[in-house]
C-alpha cells in the first residue's frame, strides 16, 4: 500500500526530528555524525511502518528483531527510539553522560538494543541464531539486520551469508547502509564492493535496492520482501553519508564528528534550509 | 554412558538444549538424527556458530558449541568474549582434542592456551574433566547453569574411581598427603595418578588434587596445600603461561602466600606431534617421568633445608 500523504509528512517530521537528535549528539565529544545521518530516514520508516514494537512488547517472543551491526550509529537508533516512543527523547542529553549508557556504541541496557554491537561483522551471526530459532517455534517475526557498507570487508560477514543461506533464513532482512564510505576513504577507492547486487545474488539472496532517503521507495521496497521463499533478503539502500547536512555531507572527513555549541546552533539552521555551516572544529578523528 | 548419550538425554527433558556444531561431529555423530532441527552443524565456521549460538541464546536457548578447540578459542576467540562473555549469555563451548590430545596434528591443532585465553573473559567458567566420566558427572550441572562456559571436552577412560558429586569451583580430593600436592586437570590426571603411587613407594607422602574446574577455582585447596604440604607441584598439559601454575601464583599473591611450587607444563613451545603415548615420553611427561621430576626437586628443596638447618 501507498503512503499516504499523511503518513509520508510525518515521517518527515520524525526524520528530521532524528537529524536534529544526531546534531545534537555530535558535540561534548561527538559521535559518528555522518554515519548516524546516512540511515536516518531506513530507521525511522523501520520503527514507524514496520517493526511494531513498543515498550509493552518487547519481551514478546514473536515480535520483530532489528539488530544495528554497524553500531556506530547509534544515535540515529537512540533518535529513531525516542521519535517512536521506545525512549523518553530527554534521555538523550545523557549522552556519554558516565550516569548513563548512551555512548558511541549501542548498548543493550537500553530498551529496544537488540545487542551489543560495534565490533564488525557480528551482529549477522547472532541475528542469524534468532532468526533460526524463530524457525523452529515457527513464529512469524521477522528478523532485520542493518550493516555498513564498509563492514563488508569483514570476512565474517561473507561466512554468516553462506550459512544464512544454506539454513534458508527467509525471516531475515539484511539491510546494507549503501553511503559509499569506508571509516576514512570511499568503499570503491579502498576495497571495491560492486557488482553488490550480484554478490549477493550469487550467496543466494533476494536482492532489492532502494532510495534510502526516499520513504516511498523504502516502503515500496518493504512491502516486496517476500519472507517465504526460502531465501533471505538483501536490501540495499543508496544512502549519503551526512545526510541533510551539505556542510559534511559525503566528506570523507565528517565521519566522527564532535562540534562547537555555535556550530550545533548553525548545523540545526542548515538542517531547515538555513546557510550552511562554517565548521572549524576538528575535522578528522580515526577510531 | 557416552557423552553423546548423555547430550541426548538432557535435550530430551530439556527443550532449551540446541547442538551446534562447525563440522566437528566426532563426539555426536548420532544426534543429527536424534535432535531433528535442535542439531545445527554451521559447517566450518567457528565464528558464525558461536554468533549463531549468542543469537539462540537471547531467545532462551542452551546452545552447546563444537569445534577443535584450537580453532574453537582461538579463531572465534573474539566473538566469545563479545557475544557471549560480554552479555553473559549460557552458550557452553565444546573444544575438542585440547593440548595433548590433539597428538599427530601438528602445532596448528594445538590448543595449549584454551585454558589461560578462555578464562580471561569475565564471566565465562573453565571446566576441564579428566576423563569420560568426570565429564558426565560434571556435564550437567555444567549444561544447565545460566553461565556460559568453556568445556575441555576429554573422553578418555578413566584412571581410577571419581567422586560422584560435583560443584563448580570445588576440586576433587584423590588422594591425601602431607609432604607434596600435585594439582592437575585433564588427561594427565591418569599420568599424576601414576607419579603419586611411585612417590608413596618411595616414602613421599602425596596429595592428588584434580582441578575440574579452572574458573572458579578452588582457592580453598590450594591455600590448604601450601598449608598443610611443604612442596606443590602443578601437572597441565598447556602453555606455563596463563594456566593452572598462573592461578596458583594467583592465589598465591592474593593470599599473601609463598611457597614452593614445581610447575610441569610446555613452557614457551609446542610439543613434538606423534601418537599421544609417544608424546607423552618424548616431552617427559608419563607417569615415570613425572615422578622423577618431583622426586629430583622434592630431594633438591629437603637438602637445601637441612643445609640452612645445619648452617644454625
Amino acid at each position: 500500500m501507498e503512503l499516504t500523504q499523511e503518513k509520508t509528512a510525518l515521517l518527515f517530521a520524525r526524520s528530521l526530528k532524528v537529524r536534529e537528535h544526531i546534531i545534537r549528539m555530535s558535540t561534548g565529544g561527538g559521535c559518528f555524525t555522518g554515519a548516524s545521518l546516512s540511515c536516518a530516514d531506513i530507521l525511522v520508516y523501520l520503527y514507524s511502518e514496520v517493526m511494531n514494537i513498543t515498550p509493552e512488547n518487547l519481551n514478546d517472543p514473536e515480535r520483530n528483531y532489528l539488530f544495528l551491526s554497524k553500531g556506530h550509529d547509534v544515535p540515529a537508533l537512540y533518535g529513531a527510539f525516542a521519535e517512536s516512543g521506545l525512549m523518553d527523547s530527554e534521555r538523550l542529553s545523557n549522552h556519554l553522560k558516565v550516569e548513563d549508557d548512551i555512548y558511541w556504541h549501542p548498548n543493550r541496557n537500553i530498551p529496544g538494543v537488540e545487542f551489543h554491537s560495534g565490533s564488525l561483522g557480528h551482529v549477522l551471526s547472532v541475528a542469524a541464531g534468532v532468526a533460526i530459532d524463530c524457525k523452529m517455534r515457527k513464529s512469524r517475526n521477522k528478523i532485520f539486520v542493518m550493516l555498513g557498507d564498509g563492514e563488508l570487508n569483514e570476512g565474517s560477514v561473507w561466512e554468516a551469508l553462506l550459512v544464512i543461506s544454506a539454513y534458508r533464513l527467509d525471516n531475515m532482512v539484511i539491510i546494507i547502509d549503501r553511503n559509499e564510505f569506508q571509516a576514512n576513504v570511499r568503499t570503491e577507492s579502498l576495497i571495491p564492493l560492486e557488482p553488490l547486487d550480484e554478490k549477493f545474488r550469487a550467496f543466494g539472496m533476494n536482492v532489492y535496492t532502494a532510495d534510502g532517503h526516499d520513504f516511498h521507495d523504502l516502503n515500496r521496497v518493504f512491502e516486496i520482501v517476500p519472507f517465504a521463499n526460502l531465501k533471505p533478503s538483501v536490501v540495499i539502500a543508496k544512502t549519503v553519508r551526512g545526510k541533510g547536512l551539505p556542510s559534511i555531507q559525503e566528506r570523507a572527513d565528517r565521519w566522527f564528528c564532535n562540534f562547537t555549541a555555535a556550530e550545533v546552533t548553525s548545523l540545526l539552521d542548515e538542517l531547515s534550509g538555513g546557510k550552511v555551516t562554517e565548521i572549524e572544529s576538528e575535522t578528522l578523528i580515526v577510531r | 554412558m557416552s557423552y553423546e548419550n548423555f547430550l541426548y538425554d538432557i535435550a530430551l527433558r530439556d527443550e532449551r538444549l540446541v547442538v551446534l556444531t562447525a563440522e566437528n561431529r566426532a563426539a555426536i555423530r548420532n544426534l543429527p538424527l536424534k535432535l531433528g532441527n535442535r542439531f545445527i552443524d554451521t559447517g566450518i565456521t567457528e565464528q558464525t556458530m558461536t554468533g549463531i549460538a549468542a543469537g539462540l541464546a537471547l531467545r532462551g536457548r542452551i546452545p552447546v558449541t563444537h569445534a577443535l578447540a584450537a580453532f574453537l578459542t582461538m579463531r572465534a576467540f573474539e566473538f566469545i568474549r563479545t557475544d557471549v562473555g560480554l552479555p553473559a549469555l549460557p552458550v557452553k563451548m565444546v573444544g575438542g582434542v585440547a593440548g595433548f590430545l590433539s597428538e599427530a596434528n601438528g602445532p596448528t591443532h594445538q590448543a595449549l592456551e584454551d585454558i589461560s585465553i578462555m578464562r580471561g573473559i569475565p564471566n565465562v567458567n573453565v571446566f576441564a574433566p579428566a576423563d569420560e566420566e568426570d565429564m558426565l558427572i560434571g556435564l550437567e550441572t555444567v549444561l544447565l547453569s545460566s553461565e556460559p562456559c568453556y568445556i575441555r571436552y576429554n573422553n578418555l577412560k578413566p584412571a581410577m574411581l571419581h567422586s560422584g558429586t560435583f560443584e563448580m569451583g570445588k576440586a576433587e580430593m584423590i588422594n591425601d598427603g602431607e609432604d607434596i600436592t600435585i594439582i592437575t586437570y585433564g588427561m594427565l590426571l591418569r599420568q599424576a595418578y601414576e607419579a603419586m603411587i611411585m612417590l608413596e613407594t618411595k616414602g613421599i607422602s602425596v596429595r592428588l588434587l584434580n582441578m575440574r574446574t579452572l574458573k572458579p577455582v578452588d582457592e580453598e585447596a590450594i591455600i590448604n596445600a601450601a598449608h598443610q604440604t611443604s612442596m606443590i607441584v602443578t601437572l597441565e598439559d598447556h602453555f606455563l603461561t596463563g594456566g593452572l601454575y598462573s592461578i596458583v601464583g594467583e592465589v598465591f599473591l592474593k593470599h599473601n602466600i609463598m611457597n614452593s611450587v614445581l610447575p610441569i607444563a610446555m613452557e614457551n613451545k609446542w610439543f613434538k606431534p606423534a601418537l599421544l603415548d609417544d608424546v607423552l615420553k618424548f616431552e617427559n611427561f608419563t607417569g615415570t617421568a613425572i615422578a622423577e621430576r618431583i622426586h629430583q626437586s622434592y630431594l633438591e628443596k629437603n637438602s637445601e633445608i637441612l643445609s640452612v638447618r645445619s648452617l644454625i
